[in-house]
């Protein structure tokens, strides 16, 4: 109840922010929401399962060109791209889950790796369908109903909503009896499989949960954005994810949200005044992993509130 | 019967760990497995489980073939095991540990307290039910995981070195333990301390070099020759 509170009670303050907030702000708030969706994805394998992927940049490249494709080629509309595009990542998850049934730990690791490069790959060999790196602009995307996605605060308020279900979903896993078993399995699965849990069904479906989130923020950002590049399908978008939930605080609800915001911002003031932003990024990242190793919130849980979720 | 294996083998390479083993188990007996090390007791225990696939040979439980049947679903069947070297959730409490065994088969967020609860009673540790696992003391660990198979309410509870590492009080109560267990599931015990088996066990068998070299009550294995040639030097 009380995680229901917190969690229902930060979807308001997120709510409230848009009208205060100016407008570099506001369009900031937006794309942090999409972000976090992706990492909110990734926490439920990652922070729940246990499960280290290197290869999410698949799922929300499988959302972003679905829809985007979608929109380009078959004249969808912008809500029937975003359910292609969804519908793609369940399509990827569900292969993806199917290969690596057997695989864990560093297996996992490395397979997700190398089926998130072929899908990169694949992105930049058809380029006369995906433009490759150069990417696909959507122009005039059509409004959803009364709603012109060029409005910022339309793009704010799909972005919220979205990530309210994202929220909801990763809320749902923590509490649900199913959820305690993914985080069994995190902490021993030889000892879940001899209490008679078959694992490896546990592992497909966060991975489907997961894969599905990530996608459904890859989606979101193409009508938002109106932008798909193969860039999406890079290392670099399988590593945000990785860090985002890690700074935030893996296997806590609201952690990938809290790290999603840190990090955009780190990257975004530290960009101001040196070209060399990343150095200090990365430096505050080391800092965090020293002195809070297991995240914001994990640390919040740790020390104050031990009810988080 | 309740378990029957019939030339039950498991090859490493060209090593055989067992060869060819017939093992039987009777409903509400207390069996012990002994031997040397590397005799294929655990291997044998392993493959009774299915934490082990066995390179020939079938096993029946309660008179249908479990031989291809994974882990999970011979728990499901009825057969629990306890690890040799302690398996528990350290980061989750006693409670939350419980009830992952026993929300296996029950539904219901009370009928599962009640469980959990009456199976933390049954070893002694009611009062750590909100405790981490992790930091309880060994002996203690030892029952959790106990509890944790007995919240499965198996038909047939493995335990693999039970005593190893307790104490000599501790000892005393968990013999208390399996003689209670007993009464409502039957038991398969490998165990290396002698005393304990020939307390507990309704019958013995004796594992060496992956075949069993003798089988019959605590008594008889006693006083035969080849177990006190292979066991007791």
């Amino acid at each position: 109840m009380k995680s229901f509170a917190l969690h229902a009670g930060i979807l308001v303050v997120l709510f409230a922010l848009q009208f205060v907030l100016p407008p570099y702000h506001h369009s900031n708030a937006a794309r942090i929401m999409v972000y976090a969706i992706l990492a909110v994805g990734y926490n439920v394998l990652f922070g729940y399962t246990g499960l280290m992927s290197l290869g999410h940049a698949m799922f929300f490249a499988a959302g972003a060109y679905g829809a985007g494709l979608g929109i380009f080629w078959l004249g969808l509309t912008p809500l029937a791209g975003l359910g292609l595009g969804i519908a793609s990542g369940f399509t990827v998850s569900a292969i993806a889950g199917a290969l690596l049934i057997r695989s864990t730990g560093v297996a996992f690791l490395i397979v997700t790796l190398m089926l998130a490069q072929a899908f990169f790959l694949s992105i930049l060999y058809f380029n006369t369908i995906t433009f490759g790196d150069q990417g696909l602009v959507l122009t005039q995307l059509a409004p959803i109903g009364p709603f012109a996605l060029s409005e910022p605060w339309v793009k704010y308020n799909l972005a919220l909503l979205s990530l309210s279900i994202a929220l909801g979903v990763s809320l749902w896993v923590s509490q649900s009896a199913f959820g305690k078993v993914l985080v069994a399995i995190r902490e021993n699965e030889p000892r879940t499989r001899m209490l008679g849990y078959e694992t490896s069904l546990y592992r497909f479906a966060a991975l489907m949960i997961s894969g599905t989130l990530s996608s459904l923020s890859g989606a979101l950002y193409c009508l938002l954005f109106s932008y798909v590049g193969a860039s999406f399908a890079s290392l670099q978008y399988s590593t945000f994810p990785l860090l985002w939930t890690l700074l935030g605080g893996a296997g806590t609800v609201i952690g990938p949200l809290i790290g999603t915001g840190l990090m955009f911002y780190l990257t975004d003031i530290s960009s101001g005044y040196t070209s060399s932003y990343l150095l200090v990024v990365g430096f505050a990242l080391v800092a965090l992993t020293l002195w809070f190793p297991k995240g914001i919130a994990g640390m919040l849980r740790a020390r104050f509130f031990p009810w988080l979720p | 019967m309740l378990l029957e294996a019939t030339s039950l083998s498991r090859r490493y390479g060209g090593i055989a760990a067992v060869d060819a083993v017939d093992f039987s188990l009777h409903e509400g007996e207390v069996r012990a497995i002994i031997g040397p090390n590397g005799a294929g007791k655990t291997t044998l225990a392993g493959m009774i489980c299915g934490r082990i696939e066995p390179t020939a040979g079938s096993i029946r439980f309660e008179n249908e073939d479990i031989t291809r049947a994974s882990a999970p679903a011979r728990v499901l069947r009825g057969i629990a095991y306890t690890f040799q070297v302690t398996s528990i959730y350290r980061n989750l409490s006693c409670f939350d540990n419980v009830a992952l065994a026993a929300g296996r088969w029950i539904t219901g967020e009370r009928a599962v307290a009640e469980a959990v609860t009456e199976a933390l009673a049954r070893v002694g540790l009611s009062g750590d039910a909100a405790r981490l696992a992790g930091v309880l003391p060994y002996g203690h660990q030892r029952l959790l995981e106990v509890a944790m198979a007995l919240a499965l309410k198996p038909k047939l509870l493995i335990m693999d070195e039970p005593t190893q590492g307790l104490a000599p009080a501790e000892i005393v109560a968990f013999c208390d333990l399996v003689r209670d267990v007993a009464t409502s599931a039957t038991v398969l015990i490998i165990e290396h301390n002698l005393k304990v088996v020939l307390e507990l066990a309704s019958r013995i068998t004796v594992m060496d070099g992956g075949r069993i070299i003798a089988e019959g009550t605590p008594d008889e294995i006693e006083q035969h020759p080849a177990v006190k040639l292979a066991y007791l030097g």
